[in-house]
């Protein structure tokens, strides 16, 4: 019981010291821009189909159930507002976070796993080149990059979806949908959106490649390390999410 | 190197939709421009009222219930004191007498303000710029509740009212 309450106290520390690391690492991995667009491409531009297609789905269920509920109170017109808001602030930034953490942290947590097993590594660092800066600082990067932009686009399908069932199938007014919709959010409900996604970017991309960097070297250690990641991903990213919705909320 | 090169474009065109995304966000939602799904052809309308309430641009124009245009702008007009709506009325329902009534009215009691027209009886018809002069405002929950509290007040006392009165 101790001795597991250390360890994952350990695994804490560890993360923390390994974040350190990294940002001392980005510095130098600024100057190699090339490296860092690689894996934009890699987390981003590769999961985009997924995210629309994900994003229409979740959209869609929210103009479903938001109108079933709002129907019984007669205020159909509010249909928009809620839908926005609720991808906006809470949908759109967590549900891109659980599909990023599944779609590309686990590429990035198998593939750095990978070099580890083969020594690729290790024959980094004999070479004096920092493994650090030249494998992990760009793909924790890219990750932040990537996840933002990968929400703005969740969110816009996830309109539109919803629009799509709440104006075409249940016959709410498109213009009362948008007009509504345009007075009632706020820049600062946007905003928090983006500062919600862009924290579970750091999250997300620290994790899965802390559990790269550090997996056991065998076939076994990385399937383990991948697992790691999206749950710890997951997990981090939930509590998180409740934390900043508090800090955001206005009292 | 090619193999760069269309890292490189699908990086790009990533990033720029992403930022468009990002862009459409913080523009459109937060702003009262209606800049989609508004190109419906139709003549416009104006109509001055006394308080629209929380009327907004986009809003339906209904006649006996169906839908017949859209609110195209709300501002307010210094010289009158009043609000200024313009309406797109669609180019099908031509036949709408000029003495017609506008009225903002409520879908349900807590849902959105939209505007509804009462058909007049004058051989007349509305056409492109044209104004409606007759108009009824919103009625504004607070306002009701007011009045209601002052006839209540004014009332001559009777035993019964008396009562009542005192909340």
């Amino acid at each position: 019981m101790i001795s597991r309450l250390a360890a994952s106290l350990s695994r804490i520390g560890a993360v923390a010291l390994f974040l350190l690391q990294v940002l001392a690492a980005c510095g130098p991995a600024l100057l190699r821009p090339r490296l860092i667009v690689q894996q934009v491409y890699n987390t981003g531009a590769r999961s985009l189909v997924i995210i629309m297609l994900c994003g229409l789905f979740v959209g869609m269920v929210l103009g479903l159930q938001g109108y079933d509920l709002l129907a019984r109170f007669g205020s159909e017109s509010a249909l928009g507002v809620a839908a926005t808001l609720g991808l906006l602030k809470e949908l759109g930034p967590v549900v891109t976070a659980l599909l990023f953490a599944g779609r590309a942290g686990t590429a990035l947590t198998s593939e750095i796993g990978l070099m580890r097993a083969t020594d690729q590594l290790t024959a980094m660092q004999m070479m004096a080149v920092d493994p650090l800066q030249r494998v992990i600082a760009p793909r924790f990067l890219g990750g932040i990059i990537a996840m933002p932009l990968l929400a703005a686009v969740f969110n816009i399908i996830g309109i539109y979806g919803a629009q799509l069932v709440g104006v075409s199938l249940m016959g709410v007014d498109q213009g009362t949908f948008w007009s509504q919709m345009q007075g009632a959010v706020a820049l600062h409900d946007v905003n928090e959106g983006i500062v919600k996604s862009a924290a579970f970017g750091v999250i997300c991309s620290l994790l899965a490649v802390y559990e790269g960097y550090n997996a056991e070297p065998t076939a076994a250690g990385v399937g383990l390390a991948t697992t790691r990641t999206v749950v710890a991903s997951s997990v981090m990213t939930l509590v998180v999410d409740y934390m900043l919705t508090a800090a955001f909320l206005k009292v | 190197m090619s193999a760069n090169r269309s890292l490189e474009v699908g990086t790009g065109l990533f990033v720029l939709l992403g930022f468009a995304a990002l862009a459409f966000l913080t523009t459109q939602l937060p702003g009262a421009k209606l800049s989609l799904g508004s190109g419906s052809s139709g003549y416009t309308v104006s109509a001055h009222f006394e308080n629209v309430g929380d009327l907004k641009a986009g809003a339906p124009v209904t006649m006996a219930g169906v839908k017949v245009g859209r609110v195209s702008s709300v501002a307010y007009d210094s010289q009158e004191y009043k609000a200024v709506v313009k309406l797109i009325i669609d180019r099908s329902y031509n036949r709408i007498p000029d003495d017609s009534w506008a009225n903002i009215e409520t879908s349900g009691l807590l849902g959105a303000r939209y505007v509804g027209i009462d058909a007049g009886g004058s051989e007349t018809f509305l056409v492109d710029s044209s104004q409606i002069e007759n108009t009824q405002s919103a009625m504004v929950l607070e306002k009701l509740v007011n009045k209601l509290f002052a006839a209540f007040a004014s009332r001559p006392a009777t035993g019964a009212s008396q009562e009542s009165k005192s909340p």
